[in-house]
């Protein structure tokens, strides 16, 4: 065997295992969900290994499914938009710190990714709850008289959800920051822009593509976000995780939970490639 | 009244000193160049001057009015960044007609100041590139013409060819010194580099340690250094230590020289490797051993060892023999060629 041929070939050996775990854990399950998905399925029958598009024909015209997918998309623009109006300015502050500071403060803003996801949603449950700590401290201010519903609604979701997610914002845009020149603040200064202008034209262009790849990550978890919607949502305010989850598991319709998880995650694909492409075509010719 | 007056002007941080009361003044379209090693206070200075650097004490003085109470961006001086920070997501021209923009200048004159100043650094038919396109050279004339097309009263220069390659420095230097005579900024430059400094200025600053160390055209600096510092950091020197009677005459080793001006006992006198020669046969002069002899092509350098402390030589490869290590020599230089150095300014 010729050194070309083996040298060629070392790249394949190297990622092998790897390749391996991702085809076994991630492809071949996969696989065999889409599949499952077009298996017929009865009460009292199970499940049928017999082609059909009926799941696929359910999810796509009851309307029950359709609003699910809404309320699932809804909550996750609403968490990705959240997110960027905080993460930004927070990563912009970060990145301003003193190193000292800064190590302190990213241990706190990834704070929320070091405890367990089951435990930090039961932790906002007692929280959100009609007599947790924030209607009650709500109340004591006198700024409402009865307390407010976070449990069981998209209200209390969508603040969990920024919570766990607004680290992969922050961090995506910091990095961006890094990148910036230290001292096109001080051009910018220099040649007469006032600190708005600076920020607006100077400063968030050029962090654009790190918004946009946070926003991406944060979109794609919010929207196949499972434990936070389950806990925090309870059994009747279903998203599309946790729509998958039932079908699975309490009606027992394998098929159609699958054919439900085969959309979303069709769904976000197709969202993430789609703004991943409009992105590089936006900003090549800017940014290498 | 000069064109720009620093006066007094300090700056700590955290207790350390980085500028301790540096006075200059700078008149209309001068080229002054800030010199010295890294932390010795030249880029604080000038960002000071820029305003990115509140100033602890001392005044900024432009035009006679006083600069450190003006926000930065109401100070109107064109800047030229080490990194040159062009905006990196704005083509070329829109790079330069940003401070015209800020300005409130109508598109019309914003487009054809912008041509101009193109036009200036040699840059027709860059309007539409991105600066991540460009080369470095390139790159630093964007910033050039970005920091010079709002007229700015003070060009102020950091570093700005020191991430270019040694020929494209040269280049720019004397494309730099052109411009800026044709247009007459009055521009301020910081660098390290002394031979940037002595090719581009009316003026050299030379700093150390906070402090001014002597002010002066090039040659006068470079010719007749101030302090062993400037005499250190300028170019190749010899530093000679020497005593003097008080009464204008300095001994060094076998040499007597008559200069003025030095206290009665221990001195430091300067004189550069070019400067010194063989003493004709039977003349006074200073008595020295070569040490060693290297040749560079259009000359040998020299080292030797005296009674007043070791030196270079330079001498011309004009066909004259060159004595050889270990050979006994005996130098002279002429009075005017040596300068007396101030005391405890050794660097």
């Amino acid at each position: 065997m010729s050194l070309a041929i083996s040298s060629r070939a070392t790249p394949y050996y190297l990622t092998g295992p790897a390749l391996l775990v991702f085809l076994g854990l991630v492809i071949i399950p996969l696989g065999m969900t889409v599949l499952l998905s077009f298996y017929d399925w009865g009460q009292y029958k199970g499940i049928v290994p017999e082609f059909t598009l009926k799941n696929w024909i359910e999810v796509f015209t009851d309307s029950y499914f359709f609003e699910i997918f809404l309320r699932t998309f809804r909550i996750a623009i609403l968490v990705t938009l959240a997110t960027m109006l905080i993460g930004v300015p927070q990563a912009y502050i970060l990145n301003r710190m003193s190193p000292g500071w800064r190590s302190a403060i990213l241990l706190v803003v990834i704070g929320p990714l070091l405890v367990s996801v089951v435990a930090r949603t039961l932790g906002w449950a007692l929280l959100l709850g009609s007599t947790g700590l924030v209607n009650q401290g709500l109340i004591a201010l006198g700024l409402i008289a009865e307390p407010l519903a976070f449990m069981f609604t998209e209200t209390g979701i969508v603040i969990v959800l920024i919570h766990v997610l607004i680290p992969f914002m922050i961090l995506a845009v910091w990095a961006s920051l890094q990148r910036l020149d230290p001292q096109i603040e001080n051009a910018a200064l220099s040649l007469g822009a006032g600190q708005t202008t600076i920020w607006l034209r100077v400063i968030l262009p050029q962090i654009v593509p790190g918004i946009l790849s946070g926003a991406i990550i944060v979109f794609s978890l919010a929207a196949s976000a499972f434990a936070s919607p389950a806990i925090i949502g309870g059994r009747r305010l279903k998203v599309a995780a946790t729509l998958a989850y039932d079908e699975f598991l309490n009606t027992l319709n394998w098929p159609l939970g699958a054919a439900v998880a085969s959309l979303l995650l069709l769904a976000l694909v197709a969202i993430t490639v789609g703004s991943n492409r409009l992105i590089e075509r936006r900003y090549s010719q800017v940014f290498e | 009244m000069s064109h720009l007056v620093l006066n007094g002007l300090s700056k700590s941080y955290g207790g350390v000193t980085a500028v301790q009361s540096l006075d200059l003044a700078v008149e209309r379209g001068e080229f002054v160049s800030l010199l010295g090693p890294s932390g010795c206070g030249k880029t604080t200075t000038l960002q000071m001057i820029a305003g990115f650097v509140a100033v602890d004490r001392g005044n900024i003085l432009l035009d006679g009015n006083d600069l450190v109470s003006v926000a930065p961006n109401k100070r109107g001086l064109g800047i030229v960044f080490q990194s040159y920070a062009l905006f990196p997501h704005m083509t070329v021209a829109q790079n330069i007609a940003f401070g015209l923009e800020m300005r409130g200048i109508d598109k019309a004159e914003r487009e054809t100041r912008t041509l101009e100043a193109m036009a200036l650094v040699g840059l027709k038919g860059f309007a539409d590139r991105y600066p991540r396109r460009m080369s470095g050279g390139q790159q630093q004339r964007v910033a050039l013409a970005r920091a010079l097309v709002i007229k700015p009263a003070l060009l102020l220069l950091d570093e700005p060819l020191s991430n270019l390659d040694a020929k494209l420095r040269e280049e720019m230097q004397s494309e730099l010194r052109q411009i800026q005579r044709s247009i007459g900024t009055t521009t301020i430059l910081v660098t390290h580099d002394q031979h940037e400094a002595m090719a581009l200025s009316d003026r050299i600053v030379v700093m150390n340690h906070g402090r001014v160390e002597q002010v002066g055209a090039p040659d006068t600096v470079y010719g007749r250094p101030a302090s062993a510092f400037v005499a250190s950091f300028l170019g190749k020197t010899n530093v000679l230590r020497g005593t003097s009677d008080g009464h204008g005459k300095v001994s060094l080793g076998s040499l007597s020289l008559a200069m003025a001006g030095a206290a009665s006992g221990p001195v430091q006198i300067a004189i550069r490797p070019e400067r010194l020669a063989f003493a004709a046969v039977g003349a006074a002069g200073l008595d020295a051993r070569v040490l060693s002899r290297v040749f560079q092509g259009t000359h040998w350098l020299l080292t030797a060892e005296s009674a007043a402390g070791a030196l270079t030589l330079m001498r011309h490869n004009d066909g004259h023999p060159v004595p050889a290590e270990g050979e006994a020599i005996r130098l002279s230089f002429a009075p005017a060629d040596a300068s007396l150095l101030r005391e405890g300014a050794a660097g």
